[in-house]
């Protein structure tokens, strides 16, 4: 493609913008998040069928995801999908999982330690710090509470 | 049966389409709409509508993030109701270690085997440079 030429650029400005709508993007992440948690569902169902315990089946399911999550971030498959899914792919704990591996991968060329080691933390770091302030600060107000009976 | 997968379908749809809007309208970071995420989950358990919202969509309201914080809040609740206010601290963490130490575990190991290529590059699309 000549890009010296009107004709050329016009082209390449379209092929360079994106083009979907919100409308596109709320169907295709609606579908893409339906079917994750669709499908963790199923599993679910599977799992308390083979005599998994109530409590447990939930975690087996998310452990799946995120194992599934993180291969398809290995094979470089999750970035086409995560193109098209948006928030589909990133609000399941499969977005948590690519998080961790694509950071972590991406880090390899940085080092072992302050490379791999400290990135891997930069995007679940602080969902893990976030998630563990709100939870003791609920922690807290419980055990006030229920220390006085309330 | 199929009504179950297909209330978690339509829940968890439901959510990612509702944070699709967040995305397009607000231009809010990845990181920011996880940690958002995970707070809010923390939030729906505190104030008891988690676990009614999970005997109705099961892995649609747990699959999505909020199911994580939802986790957390439990995993602190059942552990002062064991061990008292010592709880507070380990509930948390305890709950959700699972899947914390098995994302990092494929995080370093897939580091190990994986070469640091940008993934994230299009492939038609875009310009390249002549030599990489």
């Amino acid at each position: 493609m000549d890009i010296y030429t009107n004709e050329g650029k016009k082209k390449l400005i379209k092929e360079n913008t994106p083009r979907s709508t919100l409308g596109k993007n709320l169907v295709k992440s609606f579908l893409i998040g339906g079917a994750i948690s669709g499908g963790g569902e199923a599993l679910r169902i599977l799992l308390l069928k083979i005599g998994v315990a109530e409590k447990q089946a939930p975690v087996y399911v998310s452990l799946t995801i995120v194992s599934i999550a993180a291969v398809l971030t290995l094979l470089g498959v999750f970035d086409s999908i995560a193109r098209h899914a948006g928030a589909g792919t990133l609000v399941p704990i499969s977005g948590f999982s690519n998080a961790v591996t694509s950071q972590a991968i991406d880090a390899k060329s940085e080092g072992l330690v302050l490379g791999v080691g400290a990135k891997i933390f930069s995007i679940c770091g602080p969902v893990i710090l976030f998630g563990l302030a709100a939870g003791v600060i609920y922690g807290a107000i419980y055990y006030i509470a229920i220390s006085f009976g309330w | 049966m199929i009504t179950d997968i297909i209330l978690a379908f339509l829940f968890g749809g439901a959510v990612c389409a509702a944070v699709q809007i967040f995305i397009d309208k607000t231009m809010l970071t990845p990181a920011r709409i996880l940690v958002t995420l995970v707070t809010i989950g923390v939030l729906l358990y505190a104030v008891g509508l988690y676990e009614p919202l999970y005997e109705i969509f099961g892995c649609g309201i747990s699959v999505p993030l909020v199911g994580f914080g939802a986790s957390i809040a439990r995993g602190v609740r059942e552990a002062i109701d064991q061990v008292g206010a010592f709880g507070i601290l380990t509930g948390g963490l305890t709950a959700t270690s699972a899947g914390i130490t098995l994302a990092l575990l494929l995080g370093l190991a897939f580091s190990i085997i994986g070469h640091g290529k940008r993934r994230n590059i299009p492939k038609k699309r875009g310009i390249r440079p002549h030599s990489m």
